[in-house]
């Protein structure tokens, strides 16, 4: 396929999985601040997940005060930042009309629907009255898109392109909220009093990982389970571990004569989370090991773009 | 739809008796319906020189046109020969220019015509076929004769329409379907693609044919990527190709492959530049080079421009003469030539009745309907006229046929032309109908989507 094809294709998927993991974060902490319990709490949840997502600058820039009511418009419905909610969905959809003709039919009506939705209920009104309701609908939007696009597409390279898309931003994703949650992720945290319980709904909410967690584990939240669940359970969707192994999967069924370093690395990473207990990543401390496993992410899509999606020229 | 006594022409009758029977809301109801299925599924053109990224539905018109199944043929007949001389005329220009040499066109109206591209002379192209997709402009005067009123021979746009038009109407009135024989078109993607084939480079077995278009931006990129899709092929833009030792590849995710037709659909001064503008970034340098080697097709040709011009056009039944020796089936629509004299003199005494257009005009901009302007406007026109003639023709205002069309609050009589497609590969083939454009507003002449017009359903009934 046309490499700039795949380059949209991907970037499509990005964006979807950007816009529904934002839509997670805004959820959680909406549910969050309609509890009865300090606003400093919240107020920091939100500053160390902006800093996180690298959004505090610009948020900075419009706003003196973190602000929850701010923060929700600002992440969710600022159309002027290119960060928000409702830009990664006018982004994921000027992607796909730039290769519609590559799209099944009903996945292109998903995503152009979404953005004429979306717009509407900005323009309207709608969803500043009610973000908790409008993040909720972009959730629904993401898991009718995914649904669709599994449903529905060849399974050929342009599928692959789009898993790839959706599993490296969801690696990335998940990296940053545990960066996020850091302090609270401490070795030895556990070992005392239970931290606040608010701190890990909103963590494990943002993930889908609440129910999963006790699920799995019957048992208190603290912090290594929490940490063990969303770094190296295999079978946990959101995990790190999880979308390293789709990324080198997908990556595998699209190799061409240049990616063979590519598909290295991607399988490098997928074999270190598989070959790691969580005693080993405490001992390097987790705010390295996040760091380290982010800037593995970046490289692979610097390379995965090199290779297929943006090849120097002439090649 | 209706005889000057005010009786239904005869192949309207069913359709009319329907349309009486259908309750007030029930049309309303359908064109709400309509547009909110073409906002949907993006069908949608952008509008130049309106905000950026501003997306614009084409307004759809419920009711069709119906045409007879005689009269389309007849009309086929016209439009396949007028097709085959100008080809045979590209052809002459950039060979041996018998044309010229007879002395049935002055040969300076050609030579130092801006679509006029001196490098492709002697340059051969696959079966000598230039214009491989033609959308021929038809209207009906005041005597019910058909008449060309323009051949668009360069990148011509509005098959897509033709055939979402037709499955709108399929899917907001599907009984209209069984109860009528209609011919169908929607195999015009499979024709062209076979066209396109069928005109690859010599030698080439399986050739790889992609559509060029400039990107998202453009206003015809919803047609550029729907018939990508239609036939399979690759939409590419300018930097998705590149040519080494003369011939094009796509940077594909597998590395290079090689391409052998392009079905372009941007201009010549944008598609090398190398040769045409250096300042465009959608082209593909050397292309220019692959092609007079002969290692690549591109349709419709470079240089069709000469033969579709506004100044060239009043020669093109004396090319049916002269090229096939037939008289032409199909005229065209009367033209002064403001370049000459006795023409001018005439035309600038009766500006308020005519129609003037620039001669390399084109969507309906920098043109005059006399009938329909001010004092001012007229005024101004004569400056330019006057300044610079050889860059106006001018046409008498057609009582231009109209068909009923829905207008909000009834049906009422709009201003029609049509745009059959008209394909040359190893022969010349039209799929039955084509684009119906209409002038939406009341009295309005100008059916250009771009000035307000909208489209409609083309039935070429069979019984």
């Amino acid at each position: 396929m046309l490499s700039r094809t795949a380059d949209h294709m991907y970037w499509m998927s990005r964006y979807i999985e950007r816009a529904e993991s934002l839509a997670r974060l805004v959820d959680a902490h909406y549910r969050m601040s309609l509890l009865p319990h300090s606003p400093a709490t919240l107020a920091q949840s939100l500053s160390s997940t902006m800093t996180a997502l690298q959004m505090e600058d610009a948020y900075r820039e419009r706003y003196d005060t973190i602000a929850p009511r701010a923060v929700f418009e600002f992440v969710s419905l600022d159309r002027e930042f290119s960060g928000s909610i409702i830009s990664c969905l006018r982004a994921a959809r000027e992607n796909a009309r730039a290769v519609r003709g590559s799209l099944t039919s009903e996945l292109w009506e998903t995503l152009n629907s979404t953005w004429l939705d979306a717009r509407a209920l900005v323009t309207r009104g709608a969803a500043n009255a009610d973000i908790g309701q409008f993040v909720e609908w972009v959730k629904e939007r993401s898991h009718l898109t995914r649904g669709v696009t599994i449903g529905t597409m060849l399974r050929d390279e342009a599928f692959h392109f789009t898993r790839i898309g959706t599993f490296l931003e969801r690696a990335d994703s998940t990296a940053r909220i545990l960066t996020a949650h850091q302090s609270d992720l401490k070795p030895g945290a556990d070992a005392g009093a239970v931290p606040d319980p608010f701190e890990w709904t909103v963590l494990l909410r943002a993930l889908s990982a609440f129910e999963v967690y006790r699920r799995v584990y019957r048992n208190v939240i603290t912090p290594v389970r929490v940490a063990q669940l969303l770094i190296l359970r295999d079978d946990m969707p959101r995990s790190l571990i999880r979308c390293c192994k789709e990324v080198y999967q997908n990556l595998k069924s699209v190799t061409n004569e240049h990616s063979a370093e590519t598909e290295r690395r991607a399988g490098g990473m997928h074999a270190m989370l598989h070959f790691t207990r969580m005693e080993d990543i405490l001992a390097t401390g987790l705010p390295e090991f996040l760091e380290e496993f982010m800037g593995k992410v970046r490289d692979l899509g610097d390379r995965i773009a090199s290779d297929f999606l943006v090849p120097p020229a002439e090649a | 739809m209706y005889l000057s006594d005010g009786a239904t022409r005869p192949h309207y009758v069913s359709y009319g008796e329907w349309l009486k029977a259908q309750p007030a809301d029930r049309l309303g109801r359908k064109r709400a319906e309509a547009d909110a299925l073409f906002h949907r599924v993006g069908i949608t053109f952008a509008v130049y020189g309106q905000e950026e990224g501003a997306e614009r539905l084409i307004p759809f018109d419920i009711v069709p046109r119906v045409m007879p199944l005689e009269e389309w043929i007849r009309l086929e007949g016209g439009l396949k020969q007028r097709v085959r001389a100008l080809n045979a005329f590209i052809h002459d220009i950039y060979h041996d220019q018998q044309i010229l040499k007879a002395g049935v066109i002055p040969p300076e109206q050609v030579l130092c015509n801006s679509q006029y591209r001196p490098e492709m002379q002697g340059v051969d192209v696959p079966g000598g076929i230039y214009a491989h997709i033609a959308g021929i402009d038809i209207v009906r005067d005041d005597a019910g004769e058909f008449r060309v009123l323009e051949d668009n021979l360069r990148v011509p746009s509005g098959v897509s329409y033709m055939l979402e038009n037709r499955k709108m109407m399929m899917r907001l009135f599907p009984e209209l379907f069984s109860s009528h024989r209609v011919a169908p078109v929607d195999h015009y993607p499979d024709v062209l693609l076979d066209n396109l084939r069928s005109v690859a480079p010599t030698g080439v077995a399986d050739p790889t044919v992609v559509l060029m278009t400039a990107g998202a931006h453009n206003s015809a990129y919803f047609e550029h990527a729907f018939l990508a899709q239609q036939m399979g092929i690759e939409l590419v833009e300018g930097q998705d190709l590149f040519v080494r030792d003369e011939a094009v590849f796509m940077r594909t995710t597998q590395g290079p492959q090689r391409v052998d037709v392009i079905y372009r659909r941007i201009d010549d001064d944008f598609l090398d530049p190398l040769v045409f503008r250096p300042d465009s970034m959608l082209g593909v340098p050397g292309l220019l080079t692959a092609y007079r080697a002969g290692r690549i097709t591109i349709a419709n040709a470079i240089g069709t421009g000469v033969a579709d011009d506004k100044s060239i056009y009043p020669y093109v039944p004396e090319m049916i003469r002269f090229y096939l020796g037939q008289s032409p089936i199909i005229g065209n629509v009367h033209t002064w030539m403001l370049r000459k004299k006795e023409d001018k003199d005439y035309v600038l005494a009766h500006l308020p009745d005519l129609v003037v257009k620039e001669v390399h005009g084109a969507g309906g901009y920098g043109m005059l309907i006399g009938p329909a302007s001010t004092k001012a406007e007229i005024e101004k026109f004569r400056q330019m006229i006057i300044a610079t003639p050889e860059r106006y023709i001018a046409q008498p205002t057609l009582a231009l046929s109209t068909c009923p069309t829905f207008a909000g609050d009834g049906i009422a009589p709009r201003h029609i032309d049509l745009r059959p497609f008209v394909l040359s590969g190893r022969e010349v083939t039209i799929v039955p109908g084509g684009l119906t454009r209409v002038a939406l507003r009341e009295g309005s002449l100008v059916v250009n989507s771009s000035q307000g017009g909208g489209t409609k359903d083309t039935w070429v009934l069979e019984a």
